[in-house]
């Protein structure tokens, strides 16, 4: 923040966190989910050896956190050959999973290929929301998964996507995770792209569920101490200043889409004007370097007003591309969420939409479910 | 804040790994979806952390590299701060 306008992009460092998302596919039908709506009209996904090669060129130019997701990254019976190159490249691995489709075998065989790390998400798993925490098959799954990650000394790290129909049993959920031994308990609000922004009016929580949400967690907090380390993310809806998203689009943070389309963030697919290129077609190295698509957002040269001239534009980078396109139709537009940002209407009016009696169920607009069919279905 | 045994033997801590990175020029830290880019100091120090040497002989062992004597408070300083945020642990 040395200038006083925006001024031209630094040549960016290098990709430290790569995220490979292996597949669309996944056995779970969630409604919050931020993967592309229209993912049944993804091409193929790559095969083994073309994903190790993608590990191998962004391992040579520095890429080090290694992210392996989905969809259910399980899904995928290559899963373990990944993790092993990997990490004999020097990667340390992350596996972000469902837990479904994680047997003793198949964890014995990632923690042999040396997998560092999981992040056991809970979802509802079924289509009966009201029945979230009662369902007798999640929990059973979760308890297993929970007891194998534990049992092969993993720390046991939750991910909780919270949102209007669940953000009321936020105890329940911490008593839960805290029977399974969870060490690190991540409450995420649901951010809204993919199929959550598609569901966003049924799933924004009101203003006093957030609330005594909070309240809740800092009681548990409190009796737990340093036991279980619980970080409740807010909705960014509810903030007055964005997200810094990324941490700036094109500065750190590489995707690679199950077809192979090379992303600065796992949402941007979206974008409008922008011709992701393929690790079929491109190397990493110029994919990250020299591709107008990576440099597009990257520095301060694409901003608007109020962030070409703001004070904390080096902080927050004007928020999120994505969440600035889907509100205003511009993603060079300051990210709504930011009360100067001349569109924080449209966010604001979303959350007074929500502050509807909660009992009261909305039956104008069906939830959709993300699934293979309304995927594929062409709007 | 108590000063370490000197004779304890700190160890980088469970779920961390300590590596080398070309493309950064320097030492890391990993963890769990996060990193750490360690100072040359600091990375002198976590590089013999290895759960073996004493935190006296890791200070004598500094104190010899670097030709430069009375680095003590300095290291212990530097292993107080790195066990509370769990980067390292003692072994006894």
């Amino acid at each position: 923040m040395s200038t006083p306008v925006a001024g031209p992009a630094a040549p960016p460092g290098p990709p430290l966190w790569l995220l490979l998302e292996l597949t669309y596919r996944c056995p779970l039908h969630c409604v919050f989910c931020y993967n592309p709506t229209d993912f049944g009209n993804v091409g193929r996904e790559l095969e083994t050896q073309e994903w190790l090669r993608v590990l191998a060129e962004a391992r040579a130019l520095g890429s080090v956190q290694l992210g392996l997701s989905g969809g259910e990254p399980l899904v995928r019976d290559d899963l373990e050959t990944i993790v092993g190159a990997a990490c004999r490249l020097g990667f340390y691995t992350n596996l972000i999973t469902s837990g479904v489709g994680l047997t003793e075998p198949r964890l014995v065989a990632l923690r042999e290929a040396g997998l560092d790390h999981i992040q056991l998400s809970f979802q509802d798993s079924t289509r009966r929301m009201n029945d979230f925490l009662s369902s007798t098959r999640t929990f059973e799954l979760k308890s297993r998964v929970a007891a194998l990650i534990k049992k092969y000394r993993y720390p046991m790290v939750l991910n909780v996507v919270l949102h209007r129909l669940n953000i009321d049993h936020v105890e329940e959920i911490l008593g839960m995770a805290e029977r399974m031994g969870a060490e690190y308990v991540e409450l995420a609000n649901t951010q809204y792209y993919g199929w959550a922004w598609r569901n966003r009016e049924q799933l924004l929580p009101s203003r006093a569920q957030l609330q005594r949400a909070e309240e809740v967690t800092a009681r548990f907090r409190e009796r737990v101490g340093r036991s279980m380390r619980i970080f409740f993310v807010v909705p960014d809806y509810f903030e007055t200043r964005p997200k810094p998203c990324m941490s700036g689009l094109g500065r750190v943070f590489l995707s690679i889409a199950p077809d192979g389309v090379a992303l600065p963030c796992q949402a941007a697919r979206m974008l409008p004007d922008l011709a992701f290129p393929s690790v079929l077609e491109t190397s990493v190295r110029s994919i990250w370097y020299d591709s107008p698509a990576f440099s597009r957002y990257r520095g301060e040269e694409w901003m608007k007003e109020p962030c070409r001239s703001c004070p904390e534009r080096g902080r927050d980078f004007g928020g999120c591309r994505c969440q600035a396109y889907l509100l205003t139709g511009d993603p060079a537009n300051a990210d709504p969420v930011c009360e100067l940002s001349p569109h924080h209407h449209l966010v604001t009016a979303a959350v007074a939409r929500a502050q509807r009696d909660i009992a009261v169920p909305r039956v104008e607009k069906p939830l959709v479910f993300r699934d293979y069919r309304s995927a594929s279905a062409r709007e | 804040m108590a000063d370490i045994d000197t004779a304890a033997r700190p160890a980088i801590g469970a779920g961390f790994r300590l590596q080398w990175e070309q493309a950064q020029q320097a030492h890391v830290l990993l963890y769990p979806e996060g990193m750490v880019r360690l100072s040359r100091s600091a990375a002198a120090i976590m590089t013999r952390c290895d759960g073996e040497r004493t935190v006296a002989g890791i200070v004598a062992d500094i104190e010899d590299a670097y030709a430069t004597p009375g680095l003590a408070a300095d290291v212990n300083a530097f292993i107080q701060l790195a066990l509370e945020r769990s980067w390292l642990e003692l072994r006894s």
